[in-house]
Formats: C-alpha cells, structure tokens, sequence
C-alpha cells in the first residue's frame, strides 16, 4: 500500500471535481457542517444517521449499506474521495467502513476540510444530485480489520494496544476530548498495557498526515512492536479510525483492527482490567 | 456522541462549574469576531488536546481540566494564539487575536 493509492490532494482533487468515476463525499463530526458549503460536487454521508444501525449499537447491515450507497449516486468501481472536519476523524472512519464492506477504491482527501478551507479553495451551497445506482457490496463485513471486546481483552499482553485518545483520556484525568462535556457514565483509565500514541501525532496542523519516515519514527519511539498485530481504539472508534489509517493503509502494517466499540463499550464493561495514569 | 457541540459562551444545561474546567473566548481579527477558525488546544507541554472551529460569532469553549493551556487559532486570513491558566474548576475567559 502507498500513499498514491490511499490519499489524494488538494490540488489533485481541485482538478478532479469533475472527472467521471470520481466521487467526493463529505462525512463530519459535525452533520451540519455540509449545508453550510461543500466541496463542489461533492455528496454528504451523515455518519450518526447513516452509517449506524438505529436501535441496537452497531452498523448497519450489507443490504442497508448497499442501499446507502446506490441513493448517494455510487457505484461499484467508482473513485471514492472521503473528506471531513477535524482533521478527517470521521472522513477516515468512514474509509475504514467502507473498507469492511470491501469498496475496492476508496481515498481520503489529505487534510480534508480544514487544509481545504486553510488553502481559501471553493465551497459551494449548491445542491448536489447524482442519479441512483445499484451498488452490491464486495462481501458481508471484514472481520479482519474490526475488533469486538472480547478479542481486546485476550489481546492484553498479546497484540499491539494502541490508545489514541489524549494523555488526560488515557490517564483517567478526563473522559472525552475537551470540545465535550465531561458527564460519562464510564470508568476512566485506559486497557493495561496500551501505549499511548494520540491520533493526533500523526497529524500536522493543517490536518494533513505527517510522511511516512515521521510516521514510521513515531510508532518506533512509542514502543509498537512491528511483528504483532495491533488493536487501535479511543473512545467512539473515529480517531482510531485515523490511526488504523495511518497504521494500514500508509504504513502497510499487514494486521490492524479498529475497536470501534472503544472506551465507551470498554469502560463500561463489568470486570474488565482497567489501569489509570500515563504508564501503559 | 462526539458530535461538536455549537460554540456559543452559553454553557449546555448542566455544567457543574464547580467540578468542570471551561476555556472560553472568541477569534477576532483586526478587532472582529472571526468565525470559521480552527482553535486548537494545547497542554502544557505543546502537545494538542483538541480542535473547534469558531462559531459565526467568533466563540469557542473547551471542558478541560486545570493546568496552563494555549489555545491557537488558524484561518484562511491568518493565526494567532493566547495562553490561560486554569487554577481549579470554572469558567476561564481567553480571547485570541488572528493576523
């Protein structure tokens, strides 16, 4: 895997918003943030509504996605071109979940909105409609790159943990990034032995991903060992999205999940080990 | 979930200031309210925390815990960032100009 074939820029996309097979679509934390100007072109996946199943705490099954899909305007072997606010969490969430549904092209917009609004390239209000397509999806959800509870519990001392909240999350200080309230019903702390790489490292300011030498550097220096497999999680499962990007698709490692169900379904658990403070 | 609350000065229903930390200000430039910034964040050491955009009014808040922060401010016209100590729980007023 090379940084070509995963991440797209600025300028490549400025002079792809037309191109044929290329689809932009917009995923943010914020679900509002798309009717207030998007890239040109470009269609909205409202992660919250769209992408989870609406009772139980999960995503939503191969038919709905499919489904999703074909409303958007997407086809099989279209060019997906992912991007969003804060520094693409949910942009690369939605990269990872379209990846469990086996989209063979999919892309992140390096930097998403933030380097694109820095940059002062165009946002437009216009109305965007692109004609329904029947979309199968390649398989049933890939396992392989998703971890359920109890596979983190067993990889304790086994697998590569990889927190990528916040030190003050990590140790227990505070509960949720510091743009939300703090109320959790969750025990602080984080999984014994995980090491503490926060997703934004991996990050430059503008929000677009460090080079791979200062990637590579990074993980080195925290401790990864390269010949385990790795677990990523934080709290709702998007920043470690961004890090199992970095970890899988930029990196190559070859075996790296993302537990979706991070902290919130992890610290919640009853029994489950838990350790507090900056040590892993 | 994590979804950004708005930024407004107005605290969500239920804020303990006793107990929470809140940072909070507004991104001017040129001595207007500027919004649509990128407001990062950062601890003590330097090391980022987390990132609103500034609401059309220019605001922004963050629920921290005590300590010395900066916060730092992008935007297509420019940055800018200020620094602010928080003591213990409440509400601590920090502005930031951009250029």
């Amino acid at each position: 895997m090379s940084r070509e074939n995963v991440l797209v820029t600025p300028d490549w996309a400025e002079q792809n918003l037309d191109t044929d097979g290329v689809v932009f679509v917009e995923v943010d934390e914020d679900t509002a943030a798309y009717d207030a100007g998007h890239i040109p072109g470009a269609v909205k996946i409202n992660w919250k509504t769209e992408l989870q199943d609406p009772v139980i705490r999960d995503f939503v099954d191969k038919g709905a996605f499919e489904k999703l899909l074909s409303d958007k305007g997407i086809s099989n072997d279209d060019t997906v071109v992912l991007y969003g606010g804060n520094n693409n969490w949910f942009a690369a969430y939605a990269y990872w979940y379209f990846k469990l549904y086996g989209h063979d092209d999919v892309k992140l917009l390096d930097g998403g909105r933030k380097k694109w609004e820095l940059d002062g390239r165009t946002l437009t209000t216009d109305e965007v409609n692109r004609p329904a397509t029947s979309y199968t999806a390649k398989h049933d959800q890939d396992t392989t790159i998703r971890a359920f509870r109890q596979e983190v519990i067993e990889a304790i001392n086994n697998k590569n943990l990889v927190d990528v909240r916040s030190p003050d999350e990590f140790s227990g200080k505070i509960m949720a990034p510091a743009h939300l309230p703090q109320e959790q019903a969750q025990r602080p702390g984080h999984i014994p032995g995980a090491l503490n790489v926060p997703w934004s490292k991996a990050a430059n300011e503008d929000g677009t991903f460090k080079s791979d030498d200062e990637l590579r550097a990074l993980y080195q220096a925290a401790g990864l060992d390269e010949g385990k497999s790795t677990i990523a999680y934080c709290r709702i499962g998007e920043r470690s999205s961004h890090t199992w990007f970095v970890l899988h698709e930029l990196l190559g490692h070859s075996d790296v999940k993302n537990y979706d169900g991070s902290w919130t379904e992890y610290g919640s658990l009853v029994g489950a080990p838990i350790a507090r403070g900056s040590e892993g | 979930m994590c979804g950004a609350p708005e930024q407004t000065l107005d605290l969500p229903a239920g804020t303990d200031l006793n107990k929470q930390t809140v940072l909070a200000g507004t991104v001017r430039a040129a001595e207007e309210p500027l919004g649509g910034a990128f407001v990062r964040l950062l601890d003590g050491t330097g090391e980022f925390t987390a990132e609103v955009v500034s609401s059309a009014s220019g605001t922004f808040r963050f629920f921290t815990a005590p300590g010395n922060w900066t916060v730092r401010a992008l935007h297509h016209s420019g940055n800018g960032e200020a620094a602010v100590t928080a003591d213990g729980p409440g509400l601590y007023a920090v502005d930031v100009a951009v250029s």
